[in-house]
């Protein structure tokens, strides 16, 4: 795919970097946390997923909705979400803002509007598109956005949203992180082929395939979808192709399943989005000394998120 | 009320329970297939739709779970939707979106999302309708905490409880039937509250609850037993979930006996349900064991031979009552 993402300016490229830098050592300190048995939900980490969230998210506004599934931390935290009471909810606080009634799979912050995560697969992509409808009914300026990954588009409520939205012109963007694997299975056990955006164009939707893990392109091509929303032209379809580094749930690798090979796993780990910006920011000359002020910073902002 | 004696159709009622809704309150939109036409939803919907047009009466591709999670995304944001469903039977296309998320949405949000939703659809009780278009629901859609499952009996009730439920802030399923029955209906908007029965008949010698249409087989039935000298307490349940434990109670104390008279299936269902409530409660006031009328424990037939004795009828009704108190 083609780099067309130079005319991203360096500040824009600077806060990507730090918000999904943010994000992954976030889930590191929930690795760094889990043997001590704090955690009480089952946590679906984003590690290496992290510049879809990013991407996307940047390209909204604050009233945009945004709607996810069980590997939700990203988008949540990328939304505008707080760490804060993300951390409390997956230690089973009860005395907080989710009351310890959502757990990890039901992470939400209407005020970011974060607006729903659900672990049934795609199940919150027709409540997503139910808010393009009635931003249409309200006539008022604002996009909903549902992340879901590739086994969603096996579920047929999938479909009958997407040709909802698309009969119904409604400002929804369906993004699905193509991770090749649903749970353990690979997407050629499952469908016919790997390339998901082909199949969206007879339904009449804007579609293309991107690199996950460019984050530069997630945010250029979001930023289309999120004008075409708000023109009145209807939804838009992203895939965004990426990878799981750990296992589906759980802090650490699953190369020992055989479901997927350890060799496959590194080639994706030299494509890491956050090193790549990062490689990117320092041919612009900045110095090393940047980096460690970000990183310094997020580790403050995590040790005191994590005493909620 | 003042009786104004208009006498209307159940199904007018709704149509009339319809605009006056979407008259007094502008977030209320009509949504599902075959909505803006006559064959559709049996009328009821039309005159919204000749009244207010297509934005806020929506017809649909034929995707009831994703009608359903469409419905809901509008709910969660502020809008107040009303879906329909010609048969309740379409309703278990819905199953995830009904269960796992409109009513898990306000509790897994500890009360941050209200999902002000309420679901239309029909007992459609008919010879030729089978095993596939003719059944009556209710208890699976009551077992689930989280959603409220209301089956008015007569135009004055289909039209206030509709009102109810569309003000309500919780996902309300309503379950219509298919009998003709015309009744005084105020013209006014009305609401009847949500979660309380109706005593239909008083009586001292056996508590009947009934359900839906079931309560004008009921209503016949005591009207025969009279003659008998069995003075039978009629009470129409209306409200599935939640259930008016209070009246049921009372009226067992005070007639010693009763019978559940149930539109859809016995077992796991309403009627064990009011007798698991009754034996927990006052067993003590029991003078014999509770009874229960319902469907043949098997899918609908179609011809109407094999459906003499399939759904409670006022001769099988009677012979229970008869075989408790006689």
């Amino acid at each position: 795919m083609k780099d067309v993402m130079n005319d991203l300016s360096l500040d824009l490229k600077k806060k990507m970097y730090a918000e999904m830098l943010r994000i992954r050592m976030a889930e590191e300190k929930l690795i760094e946390i889990w043997p001590s048995g704090q955690i009480h939900s089952p946590i679906h980490l984003s590690i290496g997923q992290e510049a879809v969230a990013v991407g996307v998210c940047n390209a909204l506004n604050n009233n945009d909705l945004v709607f996810s599934n069980h590997r939700c931390h990203a988008h949540y935290l990328a939304k505008g979400g707080s760490l804060r009471e993300m951390y409390a909810e997956l230690a089973g606080e009860t005395n907080s803002a989710l009351q310890g009634k959502s757990g990890s799979m039901h992470l939400h912050d209407l005020k970011a509007g974060f607006f729903l995560a659900v672990p049934l697969v795609a199940g919150s992509i027709p409540i997503a598109v139910g808010t393009g409808l009635s931003a249409k009914i309200k006539n008022i300026n604002r996009v909903s956005v549902a992340f879901f990954g590739d086994g969603a588009v096996e579920e047929g409520v999938f479909w009958e949203s997407l040709n909802f939205a698309s009969v119904h012109k409604l400002p929804v963007i369906f993004v699905c992180e193509n991770n090749l694997y649903a749970t353990h299975a690979h997407i050629l056990k499952r469908q016919p082929n790997a390339d998901i955006a082909s199949r969206m164009t007879p339904h009449g939707v804007y579609s293309v395939t991107v690199d996950g893990n460019n984050v530069k392109q997630v945010y250029l091509e979001s930023k289309k979808m999120v004008r075409l929303a708000l023109s009145g032209k209807g939804p838009s379809f992203m895939e965004a192709r990426t990878y799981r580094w750990l296992e589906h749930w759980g802090t650490g690798d699953d190369w020992h399943l055989g479901y997927r090979t350890e060799e496959e796993g590194n080639l994706w780990k030299e494509r890491c989005p956050i090193k790549r910006l990062r490689n990117e920011i320092l041919a612009t000359g900045l110095e090393d000394i940047y980096f460690e002020t970000v990183i310094k910073a997020i580790r403050k902002e995590i040790e005191e998120a994590y005493q909620w | 009320m003042v009786n104004e004696g208009r006498r209307l159709g159940y199904l007018e009622a709704i149509a009339e329970g319809l605009v006056q809704a979407m008259e007094k309150d502008d977030s209320v939109f009509l949504i599902g297939e075959g909505v803006d036409s006559i064959k559709g939803v049996y009328g009821v919907t039309l005159p919204a739709y000749e009244r207010f047009g297509a934005k806020r009466v929506i017809d649909t591709p034929l995707s009831e779970n994703g009608l359903t999670g469409f419905a809901i995304g509008a709910a969660m944001d502020g809008l107040r939707p009303v879906l329909f469903h010609q048969r309740n039977d379409f309703m278990m296309l819905t199953m995830d979106q009904l269960v796992n998320h409109a009513a898990k949405i306000p509790y897994i949000s500890a009360g941050k999302h209200r999902v002000p939703l309420t679901i239309v659809s029909f007992v459609a009780r008919k010879s030729g309708e089978g095993a596939q278009h003719s059944q009556s629901l209710q208890s699976l859609f009551a077992h689930v905490p989280g959603l409220k499952v209301i089956m008015p009996t007569t135009p004055y009730d289909a039209k206030g409880l509709l009102l109810s439920a569309i003000d309500d802030d919780s996902p309300v399923i309503i379950l219509y039937h298919w009998t003709k029955i015309e009744a005084d209906v105020p013209r006014v908007a009305y609401e009847v509250p949500l979660g309380n029965s109706r005593v239909a008949r008083l009586g001292a010698d056996v508590t009947v609850i009934s359900v839906s249409a079931a309560t004008i087989d009921t209503l016949m039935a005591a009207d025969e037993l009279s003659d008998e000298g069995i003075e039978a307490e009629v009470i129409d349940l209306r409200s599935i979930r939640p259930i008016n434990e209070k009246i049921i109670l009372e009226s067992v104390k005070k007639t010693g006996h009763l019978v559940v008279v149930d539109t859809g299936w016995k077992h796991f269902s309403v009627s064990s349900e009011i007798i698991a409530l009754v034996s927990e409660k006052a067993f003590q006031f029991l003078k014999a064991s509770p009874r229960r009328v319902g469907m043949a424990d098997t899918p609908a037939p179609a011809a109407p031979q094999l459906l003499t004795n399939y759904h409670p009828s006022k001769e099988s009704i009677i012979n229970v009552i008869r075989e408790i108190v006689g």
